[in-house]
């Protein structure tokens, strides 16, 4: 399993650079879509078939055809540089750097000299995690989906001028 | 899942699998479009193709042949990188999602005991489900990368049109899932001994069945290929054989949800067997076949019986009857499931 672990993580990475890289708008999306696939895939090597499938149908197959969807009838093509642009290619390589370092330095604090947790320790099956959410954590749940009715609430009225 | 536990033996089996399912499958979808052809030829008083072979039987390899030698031809102002990758996203998924669906209970071969499915996995219907999910971008990207307006607004119809109507399709599964308590296919279709899940859920098939007929994109919900509106919708500049990928992507897809909605609802390979443990085998990917051939017939018959949806009604169609009426099939069954629990 580790030879696939680390194909699917070099695609994520370089997928992830591609998202960032890219001109094209339409471009970027199909990297991110890459990227998400390649999480699942990894989800699948850990044992959580549902965790990664429910990855793919969620991201992949709806949040991202939105995404798609807005980007082609917005008909967006090629990004021309702005006055933002100089700003951001001066400062954003070391303020990058700086993050990344951060995220290095607090990772490897915690983390240095202990094994790799083992893979297969947990239960990933459609009715374990269902447990784990209506049981341990509904609360959570039950207010997120809350909030995420108040956004959509929000976008309607947002996008309706008169309702 | 293989019982035996030598690596070489299982990688071979697969690889076996694998080729026997895509070449059943080509040769299924090939003489789906000649069955399609002669239905709908019967249904108008016509002969429908009648030329080459008896019956015209060797029209699909005649079909094929022609798609093979025809100019392919790139239109200028295309974005050539999407534009090649659209058909090979939908031809790729739309055979993916067979991977996970059982046509039969098992044989016994020499000692190894082989199911007849490519793989099973505890979460197969939700596999299924997301590569169907995923098959949206072969066809929104053809429409973009095609530049071309016919294209781009038959693309985005359908790009529409499959993410609402995937809304219905998943509730009307749910009510499957939640009668059987199960996610795994096999195991669906072995709850449905005695008495098939349509019986126990009527309404979700109705619901499954309306669906899956836009999800397919076909008549009366062929919305995104509308030839009176659209020209021919988001394969407009598609031609030789990149458009008979996104062909075959739709003939197996129209087979796939036909095998779905045997599984979930008609009890999958169960029937009447009899006689050796082989034939039993055999006679129940008999059934499952048979079950198959009837709901594909339905879809052609549909087809040729009823008129297009205007674009809004199908929309309205979709959220305002399709989702309220899931919503209240999934609130009933998830009731009476508790209340058999209790």
């Amino acid at each position: 399993m580790a030879p696939l672990f680390y194909i699917f993580a070099a695609v994520a990475i370089l997928a992830g650079l591609s998202v960032v890289l890219q001109r094209t708008p339409v471009y970027s999306a199909l990297s991110l879509i890459v990227v998400l696939c390649s999480l699942a895939v990894i989800y699948l090597l850990l044992g959580a078939e549902f965790l990664a499938v429910v990855q793919v149908i969620v991201y992949a197959g709806a949040i991202m055809v939105l995404f798609v969807l807005v980007i082609m009838l917005l008909n967006a093509r090629r990004e021309a540089p702005t006055a933002g642009s100089a700003m951001a290619r001066r400062w954003g390589v070391p303020l990058l750097a700086v993050f990344m370092g951060e995220i290095l330095f607090a990772i490897w604090g915690r983390y240095a000299g202990a094994a790799a947790p083992a893979a297969q320790a947990f239960d990933g099956s459609p009715r374990a995690v269902g447990e784990l959410m209506f049981r341990n954590y509904v609360l959570p749940f039950e207010v997120t989906s809350v909030l995420i009715l108040v956004a959509v609430l929000g976008a309607v009225v947002l996008a309706k001028k008169q309702l | 899942m293989a019982t035996s536990s030598d690596l070489p033996f299982f990688l071979l089996l697969t690889v076996v699998k694998v080729v026997l399912v895509l070449v059943v499958l080509l040769t299924a979808i090939a003489y789906a479009v000649w069955v399609e052809r002669k239905v709908v030829a019967h249904l108008q008083s016509r002969w429908g193709p009648y030329r080459v072979g008896p019956h015209g039987l060797l029209q699909p390899v005649a079909d094929g042949l022609k798609f093979l030698f025809k100019e392919d031809i790139l239109p200028r102002e295309v974005d050539k990188v999407v534009y090649f990758l659209a058909p090979f996203i939908a031809f790729t998924l739309a055979f993916a999602s067979i991977a996970t669906i059982p046509f039969g209970e098992s044989i016994t071969l020499g000692g190894h005991r082989i199911p007849f499915e490519i793989t099973n996995l505890n979460v197969g219907l939700l596999y299924v489900l997301a590569v169907t999910s995923l098959g949206v971008y072969g066809v929104a990207l053809a429409g973009w990368s095609s530049n071309s307006k016919f294209p781009l607004l038959g693309g985005l119809r359908s790009s529409a049109q499959m993410i609402s109507y995937e809304l219905a399709l998943g509730l009307a599964v749910v009510g499957v899932v939640m009668v059987s308590g199960s996610l795994s296919l096999r195991e669906i279709v072995t709850y449905q001994h005695g008495l098939w899940n349509i019986i126990r859920q009527p309404v979700g098939f109705l619901l499954y069945f309306t669906a899956a007929i836009a999800e397919t994109n076909r008549t009366p919900f062929d919305l995104p290929e509308a030839e009176s509106e659209l020209v021919g919708g988001f394969h407009t500049e598609y031609s030789s054989f990149k458009f008979a990928m996104f062909f075959i992507a739709e003939y197996a897809n129209i087979l796939t949800v036909s095998c779905l909605a045997t599984l979930l609802f008609f009890g999958g390979w169960l029937g009447p067997v009899f006689g050796p443990p082989i034939v039993r085998a055999l006679l129940g990917v008999f059934w499952f076949c048979a079950k198959v051939f009837c709901f594909l017939f339905v879809y052609i018959w549909i087809r040729g019986t009823l008129p297009r949806f205007r674009y809004d009604q199908l929309m309205a169609f979709g959220w305002r009857f399709l989702l309220p009426v899931g919503l209240l099939n999934v609130l009933a069954t998830s009731l009476i499931v508790a209340w058999r629990a209790a």
